[in-house]
């Protein structure tokens, strides 16, 4: 166990860890310093000087990033001299700002504009013309640079050489006319650029996807989890509702990762951040039959009509088609449904090869679904194997499979055109899921799920975190979330 | 009056081996390898030789901080700093043209020292004559054989102020953008890729052989009590006979305007900038400090690296202060924002004065900017920003007032 060191910071009683600096101990303290260049993951070069702070004992002020915090240090940092040089450096830092938040997307979740209001309140003594440099260039598929914004925290080159390894970013020139840009004959692709917006403390990087979109204080933000691999990121899920006719009428207006040192750090990557742009296209939110009569059911009617086809035949020709995607509340009603209900015996449930893809040391997992391990907790993938789309596909063929229920996966897309045939070849096919995809059409009875930022839910990363996330928006139309309409069947499908 | 590093300056060929070792040269560096380490440490500790690129740091107490190898295994390494930048300084510059073997040899008693066998002369870009020279001499010591199993290798800066700075000298010996580091680490213990360095300045290391020659006693005999030896001065400006003079440590200001024949055109005296333009300015009641590092020190100012430049009293302290600001702004490295900004927000406001439109509020403004600069950034050149103007301010009031008159309305 490493050793505590106790200091006071501002008459409070702080304690840090051994080899921490006093900026560190304090904001895991939740005591705020102003600071732009430290970053608790890209080190503290101490080159925006807003940090200082007085230290008893010593009349030189300090920046606390760089001050290793010591036992029985009594430092203070709202003290006049080290405001005053908190303000003067925000003076410097703005003094060739362009000032221009009313189309700043930044605006709102600004470091410039927050320690404006709570440390500067300066009226402005500069009367020069202000210096000019590069506006919107867009640095690559995801970030758009502004150079006059740009405060030289170096942040971003920090991020792109330690952590994305990509090193894209370099700072040209020198003093003041130096500016941030990619190196030359480069884009900044990285897998992981969305970052970069999220950790420069202004405007100067923002993301291409949010830009004009809709200001952050219309923006509603829930905790949640990215569905997008096996990773799970933490993310917030920030939604548009209030002013719908912001942000081209879509709800989702941005993924951002939200901070947990267990599971994804700072980060996320951009399949997830922006994998999720077209969250309502393509969605389900009526409750249909396709065939033979076509009609719109009610709930009641639906699972009543799906439940009896279910049992119609031997349980051994019914097959059962879902995917990590699943919660664990979604498993356990599905498990209860299938499994002991129904006696299917037939399942398919492994990512390949619709679900996996490119895998890194950072982040990014092969399996490209959240909770595989939340259904190997109740015995899929241990117990219950998963049959392939190849077996799968030679069943329906040689007429072993008459029934086929499918969970928010994608046969024809699997299989291409072939698949149709198959498929029309089942007396029974389900299709259950938030979006239509190439196979919803096909379906005998198509149920409208709630996609993951409608419900509640928890999911089991690769690591056996369990997480939690909560509900951002409402379902569409008739939708609802998996395990609802699994508990509904199952009442009909027991008797 | 005793001079060392320039007291063969009058031979003709002093840059060639022949010449020095005749007049006594790599004996220094014979008798330190037979010394041995400990013996030449105590020397060097003796003289109270200071780091005489501007900083005044002890140089036997920086060589001292270097880890034993027993603590730190693997290579450790000497950089000369001969990236002489700072307007009102060429002394490196005629120590290397005229004696470009003394820096050698100083570097490899440096190298001896710390026990280090890879050294660096780091020469600015400009100096190509120079560079051309030191590749000359490093040539024939090398095939006489004097620098033994140390290896010593020149590189070229390539045009930045910053990197004489040793932090950033450092980054850009590594390839880097010439950024200062913020100590600690301090080079001595994690500097060129991560090793022990020590980085000095070519006339501190001129100086190592003559203490070993003659003795740290008899070296610091020459200066002062808290600085040993003797100091070179670049005289430049309004003086009749600009020039490099050698003087022992504690000279008195007005006796080194004296030998650069004075004021020229019979004109009167109005400042003196003692270290370069990045100390502070000195009046013209002000020529009986003592010039050693704690002289100017007494009067706000620094001794620097010894560039003293001499001002009659056709200058206008305003222009003066635009044009230091001015380079300032154009070398500030850009790292930390207070001197980014400051000296640029700086050179605005004084280019703004000259064009004629200052104002008294201006001066609130660059008093203020001043202040709040100073101590606020990461190396020793940007407080120079914020000290350099306030001391033009503060000591020639009227300069400033007219520039920056009182407006109504």
């Amino acid at each position: 166990m490493a050793k505590t060191i106790k200091f006071s910071l501002d008459g409070r009683h702080l304690s840090a860890l051994e080899g921490e600096t006093v900026l560190e101990a304090a904001e895991r303290s939740g005591v705020r310093i102003p600071h732009y260049c430290w970053h608790k993951a890209l080190g503290n070069p101490g080159n925006c000087r807003m940090c200082v702070v007085e230290v008893e004992g010593t009349t030189k002020l300090q920046v606390s990033c760089r001050l290793l915090a010591r036992e029985g240090l009594v430092i203070r940092s709202v003290t006049s001299a080290a405001r005053r040089a908190q303000a003067s450096a925000l003076e410097l830092h703005l003094l060739d700002h362009p000032l221009d938040c009313p189309v700043c997307d930044q605006s709102g979740e600004c470091g410039l504009q927050d320690y404006y209001m709570d440390i500067g309140r300066y009226p402005s003594a500069m009367r020069e013309d202000k210096a000019h440099a590069g506006k919107s260039i867009p640095l690559g598929p995801h970030i758009m640079l502004d150079q006059e914004r740009c405060i030289m925290c170096t942040r971003c080159t920090r991020f792109t050489s330690q952590v994305s390894k990509s090193h894209e970013l370099g700072i040209f020139g020198r003093g003041h006319s130096q500016v941030v840009d990619v190196v030359p004959g480069r884009t900044l692709d990285n897998p992981y650029s969305g970052n970069l917006a999220d950790v420069c403390p202004v405007g100067a990087l923002t993301d291409r996807d949010f830009r004009f979109q809709v200001r952050v204080w219309y923006l509603d933000e829930t905790e949640s989890v990215c569905p997008g691999c096996s990773r799970g990121c933490a993310i917030f899920a920030h939604t548009s509702t209030r002013r719908p006719w912001h942000n081209k009428g879509r709800r989702l207006a941005r993924l951002k990762p939200r901070y947990d040192s267990d599971v994804n750090g700072h980060w996320m990557c951009d399949a997830g951040r922006y994998g999720f742009a077209d969250f309502d296209s393509d969605r389900l939110g009526k409750v249909m039959r396709l065939k033979p009569a076509a009609a719109e059911l009610s709930w009641e009617a639906a699972q009543r009509e799906v439940a009896a086809a279910l049992r119609r035949k031997s349980a051994e020709g019914l097959a059962v088609v879902a995917s990590g995607a699943l919660s664990n509340e979604d498993w356990k009603a599905f498990k209860s449904l299938f499994v002991d209900t129904l006696k299917a015996s037939r399942f398919l449930f492994s990512p390949e090869p619709d679900q996996v893809g490119v895998e890194d040391e950072l982040l990014r997992r092969r399996e490209k679904v959240p909770n595989l391990e939340g259904g190997k907790t109740l015995g899929f993938g241990t117990q219950i194997q998963s049959m392939s789309w190849d077996g799968l596909a030679k069943d329906i063929g040689a007429g072993k499979v008459w029934g086929l229920y499918v969970v928010d996966r994608d046969p024809v897309k699997v299989w291409g055109e072939k698949g149709r045939k198959l498929l029309e070849r089942l007396d029974l096919l389900v299709y259950q899921g938030p979006c239509k995809g190439l196979s919803g059409d096909l379906a005998h009875y198509r149920l409208p799920a709630a996609a993951w930022l409608e419900e509640e839910g928890h999911f089991i990363n690769f690591q056996g975190h369990v997480q939690g996330y909560r509900q951002a928006l409402k379902p569409l139309g008739a939708a609802k979330p998996d395990w609802e309409i699994f508990a509904g069947m199952e009442k009909d499908a027991r008797v | 009056m005793t001079k060392l590093l320039t007291a063969h300056f009058d031979e003709p060929k002093l840059h060639e081996l022949e010449t020095y070792r005749r007049l006594g040269g790599y004996e220094g560096l014979k008798k330190a390898l037979a010394m041995g380490r400990e013996a030449l440490m105590a020397e060097m500790g003796k003289s109270n030789l200071r780091g005489l690129g501007g900083a005044g740091f002890g140089a036997a107490m920086k060589w001292s901080t270097v880890p034993p190898e027993s603590k730190n295994p693997g290579p450790r390494y000497v950089v000369a700093n001969c990236d002489e930048s700072e307007p009102g300084c060429f002394k490196d510059r005629v120590l290397v043209t005229r004696n470009p073997h003394q820096l050698i040899e100083g570097l490899l008693i440096a190298a001896f020292a710390i026990d280090a066998y890879r050294a660096f002369i780091f020469i600015r870009g400009e100096y190509e004559v120079q560079y051309k020279i030191l590749e000359k001499a490093l040539d024939e010591a090398r095939a006489a054989g004097l620098i033994g199993a140390c290896s010593i290798d020149l590189m070229r800066g390539a045009g930045a102020y910053i990197s004489g700075l040793d932090t950033a000298l450092l980054e850009t010996m590594e390839g880097k953008k010439a950024w200062p580091r913020q100590p600690p680490p301090f080079p001595t213990a994690a500097g060129l890729m991560g090793r022990p360095t020590v980085v000095n300045n070519v006339e501190t290391l001129c100086m190592a052989p003559h203490i070993v020659l003659h003795g740290g006693d008899w070296f610091v005999k020459l200066g002062t009590p808290k600085s040993g030896g003797t100091v070179l001065f670049s005289v430049s400006g309004h003086v009749a006979d600009p020039g490099v003079y050698e003087f022992p440590m504690g000279t008195p200001l007005k006796d080194i305007l004296t030998a650069a024949g004075g004021v020229r055109g019979g004109k009167k005296l109005k400042a003196v900038i003692p270290g370069g333009v990045s100390t502070p300015v000195m009046t013209s009641d002000e020529l009986d400090t003592p010039m050693d590092f704690e002289g100017p020190r007494a009067k706000g100012t620094f001794l620097g690296a010894g560039g003293v430049i001499v001002l009659d009293e056709t200058v206008d302290m305003v222009m003066v202060a635009h044009n230091i600001e001015r380079f300032l702004s154009h070398e500030s490295c850009g790292q930390c924002t207070p001197c980014r900004q400051g000296s640029f927000w700086h050179e605005r406001i004084l280019e703004r004065a000259l064009s004629g439109g200052g104002t008294a509020e201006d001066l609130v403004a660059l008093e203020r900017a001043g202040e709040n600069i100073t101590g606020q950034v990461i190396c020793a050149l940007g407080d120079t920003v914020g000290v350099v103007t306030r001391a033009l301010m503060k000591k020639f009031p009227e300069d400033f007032k007219s520039r920056f008159p009182e407006r109504r309305g």
